[in-house]
Formats: structure tokens, sequence, C-alpha cells
């Protein structure tokens, strides 16, 4: 069975929301829809105070090319546009909406009807994903659109869908794949079209064979779509890793995947694809997983953008006894969240509950060079060094050391006998490097 | 006796062969070394500390005998008096500069700033910038983890355990610059000591608009404009609901302390507090 090459870890699973079905959240009094994004400008509000909203209408416009629209996700009165704290843990701009009824806007198809055929052209293909204003679900939230408008000279060869679900705790994509695996093949053809390509690989983890089988027997209809299982390691959902896994490709340090003729969607994404050429629907609905080891009722949940965390916990039988922390998104890559007061955003995947013993942070003792973060590291840097580098502010020598291609996975943190850590440092210098690049490619 | 006369002879041929070819070596690639930098560097503190832009006391002395004019030459640690002694040794004309200090910009302690959420990663203010917003409320203040405390190489700036925010000596305080590159809320200032060490400034760094400051910190600047109204010497202004004054024109009349409504902007160092206007008409 196919893996990625290079280092990855296997933490336990915990996959305790596998095969609860995806429920509709309810809708909220109030919901407070960011306008930043993880990655890029924030959008511009284009709504004021006062103004009447209808569900699917767009509230913010994309500012600048790496930058998405976003849409108001209920029906109702603009309350303020203001600062709200998000999972970033800034207070970013955001639309806050008091919710009246819920009117969809007409252009939206609400039936259940899989619409297979697409006989748009690869450019209005493009422009529907755009106005949608659809991200990569996979966590980075990246514009759809920016990734399909591929460089002048460069050709994709083969679509990846990365299904792979190797964060530990979620399951939202696996139940969207069990549920919607039509709707999902539909939207990978679609996104075929759009790259000019032939071939799509689907890679699943084999940690879901019900998923893999159900898909398998869906895409016999499909021309070109063929399905992949990987054997299960962390971090396998890494845009590179996953190339590495799928076509045995290796990205070049500094280099975007379209460079070895690759080009990776989410799979969520690709659903979000569907919806938006298919039945014109924007994005401002997702799945995620609500789960912990004493969560009441993990079950995945399909929440509308903007709603307060607190919400979603309330309507899953609330915060279990005993929880330390509560991280938005996976335990490897998720942020712990400061409050339950934030508003899920396009990339927040997840609500975790973790237990209090589970989070203490343990002594830091000092590195014994047992090169363990070494061997686990998925894009083959030295974690050891590049700590010691960041705490020495040492920046030209991390920079050589390519600090820029960690993905900060974690790996090097989790299997760190020493509790170091890691990657804290590695991120403080990714971060301060990036800025000396930039500095110098703006001169 | 033999082999004693043998090593001698043949150390000593050694030797002098060596003496031969060091001598001819130092005269071929002898560097002409102004010796004005020696004399300069004597007269600097010797602290490394950077503060004047250069790596270190050597560096700043050789700019200072290369530069026709010293401009911006400027010892902020040995102050005027070394930049004089160094300009009697060149035979140049003394660039005089008011004495400078650090000034923390935030007055967010446990008692104004109640704490919401606990941080327990790496206790160090860049690890935790580069995470979130901080314990608080407000993303502006200070994280008081002391990295200023940890640049400073005079021992000048200590975080207050019990405030949480960091103190500056005066005494100690040479200006140099360390800790304000060090911290990543950039929240510390170089501002002029003032006369006897009086001075003014607005003791908080938060661009929010007025409601989201005061609701995190009691003694945020909440950009109300009354101290730039009252101003007689123009010296504030406000940008995105920040108050700064201008050391250069504030005169020190401390008009703008009794208007603060928050008690953002602070007063040091002068003898008596004035009372509050309120205060006062309850009095007299």
């Amino acid at each position: 069975m196919k893996t990625f090459r290079i280092g990855g870890v296997h933490p336990a699973e915990n996959k305790f929301s596998a095969g609860k079905k995806i429920q509709q959240a309810e809708i909220p009094k109030m919901v407070a829809i960011p306008l930043a994004h993880y990655i890029g400008n924030p959008s511009e509000a284009i709504v004021k105070k006062g103004d009447m909203v209808k569900v699917g209408q767009m509230i913010g416009q994309a500012n600048g090319f790496v930058s998405a629209n976003v849409h108001a996700s209920v029906s109702g009165k603009i309350n303020k546009i203001d600062v709200q704290l998000d999972a970033s843990g800034y207070k970013r701009p955001a639309v806050f909406i008091d919710v009246e009824g819920d009117d969809w806007i007409e252009t939206i198809d609400k039936s259940n009807v899989i619409k297979r055929e697409c006989n748009l052209s690869k450019e209005e293909i493009i422009k529907k994903i755009k106005d949608a204003g659809i991200v990569g679900l996979g966590g980075a939230t990246f514009p759809a659109h920016v990734k399909l408008s591929l460089p002048p000279g460069k050709k994709a060869e083969v679509l990846i869908i990365n299904a792979v679900e190797c964060e530990p705790y979620l399951t939202c994509d696996h139940q969207l794949m069990l549920e919607h695996g039509e709707e999902i093949l539909v939207g990978v053809s679609i996104l075929m079209k759009a790259l000019e390509v032939e071939k799509a690989i689907i890679g699943i983890e084999n940690n879901k064979p019900d998923a893999i089988s159900h898909l398998k027997k869906l895409a016999t209809t499909f021309k070109g779509i063929t399905i992949e299982p990987l054997k299960v390691q962390y971090p396998q959902g890494g845009e590179k890793q996953l190339i590495d896994a799928v076509v045995r490709r290796q990205v070049p340090s500094g280099r975007i995947p379209v460079e070895v003729g690759a080009v990776v969607f989410n799979v969520g994404t690709t659903f979000a694809v569907y919806e938006a050429v298919q039945k014109n629907k924007p994005m401002f609905e997702r799945v995620m997983t609500v789960t912990g080891k004493d969560a009441p009722n993990p079950s995945n949940y399909r929440v509308r953008l903007g709603t307060y965390l607190a919400h979603v916990v309330e309507q899953a039988g609330g915060v279990p006894e005993g929880t330390g922390k509560i991280i938005g998104g996976g335990p490897m890559m998720g942020r712990s969240l400061m409050n339950l007061n934030i508003p899920m955003a396009k990339g927040s995947a997840g609500i975790l509950y973790m237990r209090d013993e589970e989070t203490i942070r343990k002594p830091v003792q000092n590195c014994i060079r047992c090169s363990k973060c070494v061997s686990v590291c998925p894009m083959g840097l030295e974690p050891y060094l590049l700590m010691a580098q960041s705490e020495r502010n040492m920046w030209p020598e991390m920079e050589v050391d390519r600090v820029m291609d960690c993905i900060e996975c974690g790996s090097c943190s989790y299997t760190c006998p020493s509790n170091r850590p890691l990657l804290d440092y590695i991120r403080y210098g990714k971060a301060t490097v990036g800025g000396i690049i930039r500095n110098r490619n703006a001169k | 006796m033999n082999l004693v006369l043998i090593s001698l002879i043949t150390l000593g041929v050694i030797g002098s062969v060596a003496a031969v070819i060091l001598f001819v070596v130092a005269k071929k690639f002898h560097v002409f070394e102004n010796p004005r930098i020696d004399e300069v560097e004597q007269v600097l503190p010797a602290a490394n500390c950077g503060g004047c832009g250069f790596p270190g006391c050597r560096n700043f002395a050789e700019a200072c005998v290369k530069a026709d004019e010293f401009g911006d030459l400027f010892c902020p640690v040995g102050g005027n008096e070394t930049m004089k002694n160094v300009a009697e040794l060149l035979g140049k004309v003394a660039v005089t500069q008011v004495p400078k200090v650090a000034v923390v910009r935030c007055n967010g302690t446990c008692e104004h700033r109640p704490r919401y959420n606990e941080y327990d990663g790496v206790k160090h203010c860049f690890i935790a910038h580069n995470l979130y917003s901080g314990e608080t409320n407000c993303s502006w203040g200070c994280l008081g983890f002391g990295d200023c405390e940890l640049s400073c190489e005079f021992d000048a700036i200590k975080v207050n355990p019990i405030t949480r925010i960091p103190e500056v000596d005066e005494d100690k305080c040479t200006a140099c610059g360390a800790c304000v590159r060090a911290c990543p809320k950039l929240l510390i200032e170089l501002r002029k000591k003032g006369p006897k060490g009086r001075r003014v400034y607005v003791s908080c760094r938060n661009e929010d608009k007025g409601h989201i400051t005061r609701k995190a910190c009691e003694v945020g600047c909440i950009g109300c404009a009354k101290c730039q109204k009252v101003c007689p010497h123009d010296a504030i202004t406000i940008t995105n609901s920040l108050a700064f004054i201008d050391d250069e024109k504030c005169k020190l009349c401390r008009e703008c302390v009794i208007v603060c409504p928050t008690d953002a902007i602070i007063d040091v160092n002068f003898p008596a507090p004035k009372k509050k206007k309120e205060e006062a008409e309850a009095v007299g």
C-alpha cells in the first residue's frame, strides 16, 4: 500500500464520530461572519449597517488576487460591521447579522436532485467558483479559483483529491464521502474540466474502508477517476506528502505542486465546487466534527458560517467535565481556542475537547540528539537544529536550512522524548524569515 | 653534552628563520590602521550594546574617525559627554542630543486588565505573539513574559511579577533601544527624558475602537480626543482611536492628564499629582 516516503507519525486515530450522520445545526439568532481569511487579504464589506440580506447574498468582496468573496449564511438585518476575535487568536473584521427567518436567494437550487451534466466552459466554471467564494477546506483556506488559474506555461497532468483526513478525531470528510459520494465525483469531473486534465486520483487512507468501497463503486460510471487507498500515516493530507504518496513525485523546495504536474484539492472543496457550479450555491456552510474522548455526543454537523462555536457545542451536549482545552480543528494542527465566543470560519473543521491531563505541557528537558524529530519530519528538515537557530535568532542560517519548507505539521513536537517545544520555535522562525524574504523581494 | 648542544643549535636556527619570516611578513602585509580609532574606542563606554546602530564600540569608533561630520552618529549610552570627548579627540564639532529613556506604553496590569485565559506555551513574548493576541481581551497590550528584560544589557528593565508589566529603571536605562526591538507588540518607545526626568506620555497602544478598548482594559486610550482639544501646543495627534503625544512639541503643561477619562495619559516625576477637575471642583 502506498504512502509518502519521508518521515511521518501515526497518532492514535480516535475517530469517535465516524459513521454519525451529518446533522443540520440549528440556525443561531445572530452570526458574525469573518471577512478575514487565514491566507491573503481580508475581503471588503459591501453591505452596511441596517441592510437586509438573504442567504447566499454576497456581503464581502474579494480584495486582491489571493482573496475570496464572502456570502451571508443567514437572512436578516446587518447589525454592525466590527472586529471579532476569531480562531486566529486576533480580532479581525466581521459582519454581524441578526437572523430573521431563512430566506434564500432565488438562484440557489435547493432540491436534492443530483445534476451530473455540466456544459460550461473552463472559464465559466472558474468564474462561478470565484463568485461563490470557494476556498480550500483542507485548512489553509487558499482560494480555489487562484489554484485553478495555473501560471502561464504550466500544465497540470493529474488532479489529486485529498480525502485522507489524516488528522485524528476528525470525521467530517469521511461522512461527506459516504453521504454525498456522487456529488463529490461530479465535483471532481468539473474540476478536471477546469484544469483540462484527463486523470483524477482520490487518495483515501485505508482506515475508511466503507468510503473507499462506496466511491470505488460510484467511480465506475465516471471517466478518468480512480480511487487510491493509502496507508494510514500523518501528515498524509499535506499537499506535498499526498503528491508523493499518490504519484511518487516530489515537489522541489519553494515550488508549487503544478511544477510536477499535480493539483491537489480537498474533498470538502470538491463538494463545495459541485454545489457552486451545479446548484449556484455559494460557500456559506460546511461540515464540522464535534468530538473528544469525553464528548457526550461526538457528531458531525453542517454549520452555517459565522455561527458562534458555543452554539454548536450547546447542540452537541455541552462541554464535558474535566476538559482542559478546546481545540479548533484536529489535535495535531488545530489551535487551542481562547473561548467559545468565536465564530466558525471556512477553515473550521472541528471542535475537539481535550482532557485536562492530556493538555498539560510536560517539563522541557535538554535535547539528547536522538534524531527522532529528524526521522519523522515529512519535509526532511532538522527540527532540533531549526529550534536552536530560532532561539538564537540566526535567521540567515535558518533560511539556508530551508525553514520555509516547514508545513507546521507538528510531528517533531509530537515525537520528541524531551518534550521540547520544537514547533513553537520553528513557527516563530518561519514567520520572521518569511518577513525578511518578503522585504527583500519588495525592494 | 653533545645532545644538548645539537638541540640548542637546531632550535636556535629554527627560531631565527621563523623570526626573519615573521619580520618580512609583518612588513609586507602590514595593515595601516588609524591610531585614532584606538583612542576613540578608549573613550567609548565599551558596552557593545549596538544602540548606535553598529555591531560594537570599535565599529562605531571607526565610523566616527571616517566621517567628516558626526550627523547621525551618536552613542546613546555615553551620551553628550562621551560625544564631546570623541569630538575633542578628532577635532570635530560635537553633536548634542537630548537624553532619552525607554517608556513602556502599556499600563494593563492584572488589576486594570483581567485575564480570561491561560497561556501554557513557551514563555516568550515573541512565541505567544505569533500564536495569539494574549491572555486578556486587549490584543495590543503587554504579554508580560519579559523579552525586554532578556534583551536589556544594563539590567534596566524588569517585569514586575505582581503587575506583570515591565518597569524601566531610569538611572540604568541608556536608551540603547534593545528592548524596543525585542518587544513584538511595539510597546516600548524612546522618549525625551525631559527636564528633571519629567515627561508626559500616552501609556497605551490599543488601536481598536473605543468601546472595544474600554471592555478590555480600564486604562486604555479610547480615542475620545479630549486631550487633543485641550492641548495648547498641538502636540497630540489621534490616529486609529489612539492618542500620541509628540515629545518635541509637548511643554509638559499636563492639561491632557487632567482631562483624560481613562487615565491613559501618564505623567512621571512631577512633584504633586494634579487633581482631576471634578475632584478639584468638589474640594474647592
